[in-house]
């Protein structure tokens, strides 16, 4: 089987897409243009659909309308190599040990060495001492680290982070901190929602504010994205 | 990644949880085996009666079986969005479904291998001289049966009542296999036992259509 070649930067693009769960509108003509390397806050209250964006851009729904493209060209197939999705959900199975389930993601990826990249990733997320505990023994903040582990095992160059903080205890934000401060300086093209303020939003690039389905302001690539990020501090 | 390959991962998966836990395959086991046992001692069948009956009755228990146990195949992939992993994996998605129905299949095969002979003794039929044309009907329309209870396992997994909305569908889809096999298994319990091809083609037929059409559909079956 030949090896997909996954470009090493890539970003991608929204042009006027709507989505629609019957009667209900989540996203309304949504375009936005996302620069490699970009690492853009999504901000917005609850329902201003910030998680149909992310999940439009995983492939895992189909826009109503509009069209979604990865700026690189790459195909549907080696799209899959180079995109994460970190969610609300942790997207591990909990009766499954925490090595288990790193092994089952890094095999369905085709990674090789998947002892040892299994091993680096519990090492890296301070849980190798808990590879062969279920899951389901894990506290919340334990699972959401194995949870962003998982995102990070095949390396990707697209990284949709859907309110990753969320259970992160001080040690795991610390933790979470470095891995994206790893991630921005490696050029990774990140997208991180989130309607609270945590500190991993100091790393961002550019600000954009959802509401209602629609873009209501965006600090455009090169922007500065700070004073956005601040109204929102000062609404925490 | 190719679809074998994936299917073999996530088969290996599913059978690792599975033979953790064994909740859902002992529990299956023992309502398709009281579901026998009762049958027994409620009609108190002769030898003749029951290889007129048996068939029907064996299926019937292999049919409440089934559906039980498909019922899961898809909903554990809902508590924690794993299908959302699933989905976000660069393999086809009917590796998903090949995956999850070729681990039906064991889990009902497993639970063959207890109930035909449980079958046997209580029901008085001998197996003796028919066992491999009985292991062809059984392969058969166990296939046919995982394919469509997996196929609507992925349908039924976000719809509230899916435990009772799952052997509805199912078991209305499942009628046509299940007279063919029971007709099969029938031509074999005789006392001059010779294996129905007509029914054997139409089990063949069956599976090939549904397992077909799962493969044509199956991205639009995962879809939301």
């Amino acid at each position: 089987m030949a090896a997909i070649s996954t470009p090493s930067k890539v970003g991608i693009s929204f042009d006027h897409v709507e989505k629609r769960f019957g009667s209900l509108v989540a996203l309304r003509g949504v375009s936005l243009e996302i620069q490699p390397g970009e690492f853009v806050a999504l901000l917005g209250p609850n329902g201003a659909g910030k998680t149909t964006l992310l999940r439009l851009a995983a492939q895992l729904m189909i826009p109503t309308s509009g069209q979604i493209n990865l700026t690189s060209g790459i195909s549907t197939r080696a799209a899959k190599h180079c995109i994460a999705m970190v969610g609300h959900s942790t997207l591990l199975y909990d009766e499954l040990k925490a090595s288990e389930n790193l092994s089952f993601f890094a095999q369905l990826y085709g990674l090789d060495e998947v002892q040892s990249r299994v091993e680096s990733a519990l090492e890296a997320c301070g849980l190798s001492t808990r590879a062969g505990s279920l899951v389901r023994t894990f506290s919340r903040g334990m699972r959401q680290r194995l949870s962003i582990a998982r995102a990070l095992l095949h390396g990707p160059r697209l990284l949709l982070l859907d309110e990753p903080a969320a259970g992160l205890d001080h040690q795991g934000l610390a933790w979470f901190g470095a891995t994206l401060a790893r991630l921005r300086g490696d050029d990774c093209t990140i997208i991180m929602s989130t309607h609270a303020r945590n500190e991993s939003l100091d790393f961002a690039t550019r600000a954009v504010s959802l509401a209602a389905g629609r873009i209501e302001k965006d600090t455009g690539p090169g922007g500065d994205p700070r004073a956005l990020l601040a109204a929102l501090r000062a609404e925490a | 990644m190719s679809t074998a390959r994936a299917a073999a991962i996530l088969l290996a998966k599913e059978l690792r949880l599975e033979f953790r836990s064994r909740e859902l395959l002992i529990t299956t086991i023992v309502f398709a085996l009281l579901v026998i046992v009762l049958f027994s001692f409620a009609f108190n069948p002769t030898a003749e009666e029951s290889r007129r009956y048996g068939p029907g009755l064996l299926w019937i228990a292999f049919l409440f079986a089934g559906s039980l146990m498909v019922n899961p195949s898809f909903a554990r992939e809902q508590s924690n969005s794993t299908l959302d992993a699933l989905r976000m994996a660069p393999m086809p998605a009917f590796a998903i479904f090949l995956g999850k129905m070729l681990a039906n299949f064991v889990f009902l095969a497993v639970s063959e291998v207890v109930l035909v002979p449980a079958f046997s003794v209580f029901y008085n039929v001998s197996l003796f001289g028919i066992v491999g044309r009985l292991i062809l009907v059984l392969f058969l329309g166990t296939l046919g049966l995982v394919v469509v209870g997996t196929v609507f396992s992925a349908i039924s997994a976000h719809a509230r009542m899916r435990e009772l909305l799952l052997p509805v569908l199912v078991l209305l889809l499942l009628a046509p296999l299940l007279i063919a096999a029971v007709e099969a298994t029938a031509s074999l319990f005789t006392e001059q036992p010779a294996l129905d091809r007509t029914w054997v083609s139409f089990l063949t037929g069956f599976d090939v259509v549904f397992l077909t059409a799962s493969w044509l559909l199956c991205d639009y079956l995962l879809e939301e």
